[in-house]
């Protein structure tokens, strides 16, 4: 079956903020060590919430891979807005940075659109709103309360500050949102509507409000308190929820005769683009698995490629005792037979879940997989809790041939989405 | 220079992030320091907040320069000292 792209979308820039550093090699690095981006919570009280951990993105001076929100927005904009608009405008200026001179006139301009989506955006500011206006009145409520909680603001913020004038969107699918954003803007290239976007997702959650609302959903790790780094465990026996890690991931998506016309370093091209609904429990995975397989085979399709091409998947993979054996289950019915030579492994392992940056940061760490021919690590799966004959990459990254890869997001509301890229050479 | 307008000078280079010695009597919040309608509601509301007082909508549609916040200030604010 042909393609369903009009014309061909390829990636020519990343931009990372994660757990593991501020910048695409300093996390990628960091991910192929083993090393893991979770620690205890210091920044906030947290001896009455049953999960205490969490991925921070490490703040500092801005060397070495630590973040330093001036370097990304003056200080006078930062009051304005919450945390996750600044880990967007930062993943995208080193996106766009990585790309060359993918925007240079006018007329590029307005052939240049934004898609950046967050899970829930800005929950912090409005927890601390909602408190000020009880206690001091509606005067009190700054002008930049609402713009600066926005989620398709990020998407805002970053077209302001590079002139950006083409399609200006934004995606909320919950954990689903980062490669929703990717997979929707690739068909903005594919069909004309742009010939440059710059997608991700971003998010800033780790905050009392969300860990207590979370926690009550029963999603959270809270058995490993004291032992942070090991708590995200995907496929392991002792697994007992997800993690909450921030930061962002944005990449260039450009039409392919362009970039090539340009001379620009191609990185991957989207080659597939798959979505379903579970249409099942608000946060519960389909049972059986249904909705994620459906979501993976229409993104086989729409590559026009059969499932054994692919070499490498990047799992959602939240270490949720439900979630990760009903992916594999999905997993291992796609890949039938084939399942034997595929490597799967779940990255939130190492940073946690970004929730709407999940998807976006995963489909990063999914081209630079191929970049390097190496599938990065599952930390701290010692005993998986059930057989399967794929690799999961257990503590050490793999090298291995890879030249196409699958990237699975899964999100509350039954929202699932699949992305296929293939490297070009 | 009175402590009120000391204090409303801070408030405006804290809020703008501009240069203190641009922060002129005669200053413009928009044309001469770079704020946008919103940021004059912020001003305006940390106004309030330093000083105590309630700056209403139709007073604070005159207040366009730091000279005038200091004038309607010295003026109206409960908390002069």
């Amino acid at each position: 079956m042909p393609s369903k792209y009009l014309r061909r979308v390829v990636v020519t820039g990343l931009g990372l903020v994660t757990p593991l550093g501020c910048g695409v090699e300093e996390s990628w690095t960091a991910l192929l060590e083993g090393r893991s981006g979770i620690r205890r919570i210091e920044e906030f009280q947290v001896n009455d919430l049953a999960a205490q951990i969490a991925a921070f993105v490490p703040r500092g001076d801005g060397t070495v891979g630590t973040y330093r929100a001036s370097d990304w927005m003056p200080v006078k904009e930062q009051r304005k807005v919450d945390e996750f608009i600044i880990y967007a405008v930062a993943a995208a200026d080193q996106a766009i940075a990585d790309a060359g001179d993918v925007v240079k006139t006018d007329e590029d301009r307005n052939r240049a659109g934004v898609l950046i989506g967050s899970g829930i955006g800005g929950l912090q500011g409005i927890a601390e709103a909602s408190l000020l206006l009880q206690e001091k009145g509606p005067r009190r409520i700054s002008p930049f309360f609402i713009p600066g909680r926005l989620i398709n603001l990020a998407s805002g913020y970053v077209s302001i500050r590079h002139k950006l004038k083409g399609p200006n969107h934004s995606v909320v699918t919950a954990c689903s949102t980062g490669a929703h954003a990717i997979g929707d803007a690739s068909r903005f290239v594919a069909l004309g509507d742009a010939d440059v976007m710059v997608a991700g997702g971003a998010e800033s959650p780790i905050c009392r409000i969300a860990l207590a609302g979370f926690a009550a959903c029963r999603a959270l790790s809270t058995a490993f308190n004291e032992q942070p780094t090991q708590a995200s465990r995907p496929y392991d026996a002792k697994r007992d929820g997800f993690v909450m890690g921030e930061g962002a991931g944005v990449v260039i998506l450009e039409e392919y005769e362009r970039a090539k016309a340009r001379g620009a370093k191609i990185y991957a091209e989207i080659i597939g683009y798959g979505l379903s609904g579970d249409a099942y429990h608000i946060t519960a995975p389909a049972a059986n698995g249904d909705g994620a397989f459906r979501c993976m085979q229409a993104a086989v399709e729409s590559a026009g490629i059969c499932a054994n091409e692919i070499d490498y998947v990047n799992a959602h993979g939240t270490s949720t005792p439900m979630g990760d054996e009903i992916e594999l289950t999905a997993v291992e019915r796609l890949f039938d037979s084939d399942a034997v030579n595929i490597a799967m492994s779940s990255t939130k392992s190492a940073i946690g879940h970004l929730l709407g940056a999940a998807g976006a940061v995963e489909t990063i760490f999914s081209v630079l997989a191929m970049r390097d021919n190496t599938a990065p690590p599952t930390l701290n799966l010692y005993n998986p809790s059930v057989e399967t004959t794929i690799d999961l990459v257990p503590h050490e990254a793999k090298k291995m041939e890879i030249n196409t890869v699958l990237s699975n997001s899964f999100g509350f509301g039954g929202t699932n989405a699949s992305l296929i890229m293939r490297s070009i050479e | 220079m009175s402590d009120v307008a000391d204090r409303v000078k801070k408030i405006v280079v804290e809020h703008l992030g501009v240069e203190a010695d641009k922060v002129s009597d005669g200053a413009s919040f928009i044309d001469d320091l770079g704020a946008d309608s919103l940021d004059t509601v912020e001003l305006v509301m940390a106004f309030e907040e330093e000083f105590g007082c309630e700056i209403p909508d139709d007073a604070a549609e005159h207040i366009l320069t730091v000279g005038d916040a200091v004038k309607f200030l010295e003026k109206n604010s409960s908390d002069t000292k």
